[in-house]
């Protein structure tokens, strides 16, 4: 357990990208164009569900300017279902059926926005027209849309060779519920919801291709968070060797999960070049991405909990249902998350959890920033605030009587984690993050000190809860690290970028280790031509996982610079420090060689590598963790409630976390700016309407509705530091912890600020939007009003 | 999410614009800011043959402060100028008051005032507000056949214009090119208010009133009109005229609120219930009549 400290990581150091990418200078795959190129739209269905019986495209072949339209009798051996990316973990009892799509519909659609056709063009406009003129027939099927019915014995099948909708069950069980509740004081059990999301990337997703027939080579432009698994896909699907390939994910406008998975997409725009001979360019337009990108979110919990008088757990039971839509090619982590995070930071000794993956006629789901995350802190934390009220017990006072005290590491909950290890927090400051949040929100004075109703009329409201995020699970990843005989430093690694700060945090660790400044180190992300090693971005996982392995070949890198560096100076490694670019004696600064220098030497024109040595400064290490290292923390938040309009005001919100070493404090906030908006956005904004086809009724910005500047208050942040026993770096994740508790918070604000006004008020659905908001105020109303006239 | 084939015209002359429109063999659209046709044109959900771009035209932006006291304002007057000019803030407040609330800075200073009337979508918060204000449209075309003179010019009460949800009284060769506010009477008061989303966004429900107080202080007219408050911009007469001859008391500001909610047909969308819908129009006209009638008063 070793904090790394050093100069550089700990500092707020400016991030080396920003002058990029402030000057438009950043290179995204939208950029690319290259010369001849053509242009890719897809025909996507409108119809969320029905049987493709005939699809017309002459008028769009024949259309100026088209160059080739594919559908799925053109694509040959291509036609076959995609991968299922995420195998399940082997638990006792699993059921799991993977479905999943083929790159182009041959007769069966289940989503809206399924591609039914490719039309390569001049332009995407000509693209566009093209698409315009292909005559699909499509049988209309029954759809399944309500996740509350999908597994109903009547409901249609989605997938006929399987009885039912089901794709997936899973049962894990940790005590003896049913033995503890028998014992409790107070059981309350309820029906809680959370609706599905999109990730909303501001940039969608894109592909370029280009095949050199003369180089025989395939090089593709890709948005992925994953380029080397989706490298090693694409040159199998397309018979080429993995050398022959290369993947670009350069600058990418955020992943949040969707562009982790690999998609149909990724397949035909470069079979399609190699096709046509030319370059081909698809860019996924706002439209298409709220259908052909994938999604999160959907789940509904039967969920009880067992306390006793003092407000102990005894126990809780959560039985849900989680929406795959209508293919399931990442398995099950997004549910086995939810059930896992569930436990959070509390004691809970009996705990009973099974769940249903559900196949439904809307879009995939696959992770979105949290994946599940938030939806088992929203459950327990819902069930801790209604076991207080029931109790008349403060919620934070309930939350501190069952919080894992620091003495209690390493934890085991018994149950078994999406990385296929058990769920085991490794460290954790459970009680210091919540009496640091109640300080700062002043939790304590807050209902006597401000007056709950404003000047203004609005009811003002506070919410604390707490969250435990699995971050950083293996397998694992490498970096390659060069001191270049200029003197600078290139470190390549195969994780890409999407605006994590990559080219900061990691030079930092680099820096740190061979005595250089962050800016002299050169950092290469995501291009399969530098590292071909990997796994991608994904689970909270680059500053852990990528992390340690930089900081592994930094110090090998270190070990080489110090032996040429004693040989140069003629003296004991151990005299040597590494500072400003150079070697130089400690206690006699003269005496010094530029590591630039060194890099020469350790590439000889003349004379020979000894055996068992290698040329250059150079080295590559690679790390795995034995599992998952746990980040936690605690949010509170102020809100002023309009009880007249049901609009919703934050006005403070505080993030007390615990992420290990921080690398550097401000992108670890920005980490978690980001993630609470994303988190206020689910709490309160976003919400995919869908009709009762399957079809997405709001699929614009316009009637989706992100939150913006103006939504999101400032996010006071402290950092709290326990470091990873897990890895050299202490390092943990922090890529979620933002916005997995948000709508937690949020119910329980909302609830306070109404204590007064509409008592017994629940908030057990999110989004917990104006118009729900209204609706359960006025079923108060009525039910009080009903109950007054009876007695 | 790209347009379909279009002929562009820039137009630089008023006349050139109805020479433009006139031929209604093919359809042809002004193009004004573009705020809410380009993206209906991207969405391909509208696919005119011809654009006529306004944005050359100096006359249609022009905004004037009338003699009788009231203003013209220009078809391609800009939101932002709403916003910003102090001549609006003198002559119309409630133009000024309501603008801050359309869209975004980006949108207001390309988006237009004869834009939004001639979409004339019943969400839009310029309709609600020029029917409050009593406005009327000027309206030209170029002459059809048989006709006399080179131009026809007709002007028409904003009341008589809405005819449905983003349909108007407008006819394919007719160019909006103008609107008169009337001057505002002593002892008026105006206010505007809204509940949307998020800032900018398209209201849930949003009231415009104006209320005139005599020396008594004792309504002797008033105006409501509603965002979302039906399938067309709505001016609530019967609403308002309850508040005439009364004291704007929480009383009587309560009934005409409620009557106001009542006589109102907002739509169900995903965004809102009916019932919510009609619920805010009540606060919300609470809210606006008392402090148009606060206005009054000083
Ligand atoms: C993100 C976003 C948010 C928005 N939010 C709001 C909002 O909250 N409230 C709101 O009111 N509006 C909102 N708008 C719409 C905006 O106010 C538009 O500017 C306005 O509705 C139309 O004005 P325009 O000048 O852009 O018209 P255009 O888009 O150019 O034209 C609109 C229609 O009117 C016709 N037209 C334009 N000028 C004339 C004329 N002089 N004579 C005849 N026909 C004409 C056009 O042919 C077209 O059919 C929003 C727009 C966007 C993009």
């Amino acid at each position: 357990m070793s904090r790394a400290g050093g100069t550089w990581v700990g500092a707020r150091v400016p991030r080396n990208e920003d002058a990029r990418l402030l000057t438009g200078r950043a290179q995204f795959v939208e950029d690319v164009e290259p010369p001849g190129a053509l242009h890719v739209a897809f025909v996507r269905s409108d119809l969320p569900v029905g049987r493709l019986r005939g699809l017309d495209v002459e008028s769009a072949r024949a259309h100026p300017g088209v160059h080739a339209v594919f559908t799925a009798d053109d694509l040959g051996p291509l036609l076959r279902p995609g991968a299922v990316l995420v195998p399940p973990p082997p638990l006792d009892g699993l059921v799991f059926h993977a479905r999943t799509a083929l790159p182009l519909v041959r007769d069966r659609i289940r989503h809206q926005g399924e591609a039914l056709a490719m039309i390569v063009a001049e332009s995407r406009y000509v693209a566009e027209d093209a698409a315009q003129l292909v005559e699909a027939d499509i049988a209309p099927l029954d759809p399944v849309v309500d996740l509350g019915r999908a597994l109903d014995d009547d409901a249609p099948r989605i997938h006929d060779d399987l009885p039912s909708n089901l794709a997936a069950h899973v049962r894990q069980t940790k005590g003896n519920y049913a033995a503890a509740r028998a014992r409790a004081d107070l059981v309350l059990e309820r029906r809680l919801s959370y609706d599905r999301g999109i990730g909303g990337a501001i940039e969608n997703r894109a592909v370029v291709a280009e095949w050199d027939a003369r180089a025989d080579r395939l090089e593709v432009w890709d948005t992925t968070q994953a380029p080397i698994p989706v490298r090693n896909v694409v040159a199998a699907a397309l018979g080429l060797s993995e050398s022959q390939v290369r993947f670009i994910a350069p600058f990418v406008g955020g992943g949040f999960g969707p562009k982790i998975m690999f998609y149909a997409e990724e397949i035909l725009v470069p079979w399609a070049s190699i096709q046509l001979g030319r370059p081909v360019k698809w860019v996924e337009d706002r439209y298409e991405n709220f259908f052909a990108t994938t999604q999160e979110r959907g789940q509904l919990h039967e969920a009880e909990i067992a306390v006793t008088r003092e407000g102990r757990i005894l126990g809780v039971r959560d039985i849900f249902i989680h929406d795959s839509g209508a293919y399931d090619p990442y398995g099950l982590t997004i549910p086995i998350n939810t059930q896992c995070t569930l436990l959070g930071p509390y004691r809970v000794p009996n705990y009973e959890s099974e769940f249903r993956v559900a196949f439904t006629n809307k879009p995939i789901v696959t992770p979105v920033r949290g994946a599940g995350r938030q939806h088992g802190v929203f459950i327990m934390e819902r069930l801790l605030d209604l076991a207080a009220r029931g109790l008349g017990l403060d919620p934070v006072e309930i939350r501190r009587r069952n919080v894992i005290g620091s003495d209690e590491f390493p934890y085991n909950h018994e149950i078994m984690y999406q990385d296929f290890a058990p769920l085991r927090y490794d460290s954790g400051s459970y009680e210091a993050t919540l009496e640091e949040a109640v300080r700062l929100v002043a939790h304590e004075t807050f209902p006597r000190e401000r007056e709950r109703t404003q000047a203004d009329g609005r009811a003002v409201g506070v919410g604390v809860v707490n969250y435990v995020e699995g971050t950083g699970i293996g397998p694992y990843e490498g970096a390659r690290i060069t001191v270049e005989p200029g003197g600078t430093v290139r470190l390549a690694t195969g994780v890409g970028t999407q605006g994590q700060g990559h080219f900061t945090s990691f030079a930092q660790i680099v820096a740190d280790a061979i005595g250089v400044k962050p800016s002299d180190v050169r950092v290469v992300t995501g291009d399969t031509s530098d590292f071909h090693w990997g796994t991608g971005t994904f689970a909270s996982r680059g500053a852990v996982v990528a992390g340690n392995a930089i900081h592994a070949a930094a110090l090998s890198v270190r070990e080489k610079i110090l032996k040429q560096a004693a040989e140069a100076l003629e003296v004991d490694p151990d005299d040597l420090e590494l500072a400003e670019g150079t070697a130089r004696v400690r206690g006699a600064p003269d005496l010094s060689v530029d590591l630039g220098a060194l890099a020469v030497n350790a590439n000889p024109l003349r004379g020979a590598v000894e055996p068992g040595t290698e040329p250059g400064l150079e080295a590559t290490s690679y790390f795995g963790p034995p599992y998952g290292t746990t980040a936690n923390g605690t949010h509170a938040l102020v809100v002023a409630v309009d009880p007249e309009t049901a609009m919703v005001e934050i006005l403070r919100y505080i993030v007390v976390h615990d992420c290990g070493t921080v690398i550097n404090p401000t992108i670890v906030e920005g980490q978690i700016h980001g993630g609470v908006a994303a988190g206020i956005g689910n709490a309160f904004y976003e919400e995919l309407v869908f009709d009762e086809f399957g079809g997405t009724s709001n699929a614009s910005f316009m009637d989706y509705l992100l939150p913006t500047s103006t939504d999101v208050p400032p996010i006071e942040t402290a950092h709290l530091e326990t470091p990873s026993t897990l890895n050299p770096l202490g390092t943990k994740g922090v890529g979620e912890g933002g916005a997995i508790p948000v709508a937690a918070a949020f119910a329980q604000a909302v609830e306070d600020a109404l204590a007064d006004i509409a008592p017994g008020l629940e908030v057990l659905d999110i989004p917990c939007s104006p118009g729900r908001l209204f609706e359960l105020l006025r079923k108060l109303r009525e039910a009080s009003t009903q109950a007054g006239e009876t007695a | 999410m790209k347009p379909p084939p279009f002929d562009y015209v820039a137009a630089a002359t008023l006349d050139e614009v109805l020479e433009a429109l006139a031929d209604t063999s093919l359809e042809a659209r002004p193009l004004a800011g573009g705020q809410s046709l380009v993206p209906m044109l991207n969405f391909r959900l509208a696919a005119p043959e011809r654009l006529v771009d306004l944005n050359g035209i100096d006359e249609l932006s022009r905004i004037e402060e009338t003699e009788d006291g009231g203003l013209l304002l220009g078809a391609m007057t800009r939101h932002s100028a709403l916003e910003c000019d102090p001549r609006i803030a003198r002559r119309a407040p409630l133009l000024a008051e309501a603008a801050p609330f359309i869209a975004h800075p980006q949108i207001r200073s390309r988006g237009t005032v004869g834009g939004s009337v001639a979409h004339a979508d019943p969400a839009a918060e310029l309709p609600a507000v020029l029917l409050t204000l009593g406005a009327r449209v000027r309206i030209a075309r170029r002459s059809r056949n048989g006709e006399s003179g080179s131009r026809v010019e007709r002007t028409l009460d904003l009341g008589d214009f809405f005819l449905g949800p983003f349909f108007s009284a407008l006819e394919p060769d007719e160019l909006l090119t103008a609107i008169d506010v009337p001057p505002s009477a002593p002892g008026e008061g105006t206010a505007f208010d809204e509940v949307a989303r998020r800032r900018g966004d398209y209201a849930l429900a949003g009231v415009a009133a104006r209320v005139r107080l005599d020396s008594r202080g004792v309504c002797d007219g008033a105006a409501i009109s509603l965002v979302n408050g039906g399938s067309t911009p709505c001016l609530m007469k019967e609403a308002a005229q309850t508040l005439v001859g009364e004291k704007p008391t929480p009383e009587a500001i309560e009934a005409a609120a409620a009557a106001c909610a009542e006589t109102s047909e907002p739509a169900a969308d995903m965004h809102a219930s009916e019932a919510y819908r009609r619920h805010l129009i009540r606060v919300l006209t609470a809210r606006v009549v008392s402090h148009a009638a606060d206005r009054a008063r000083t």
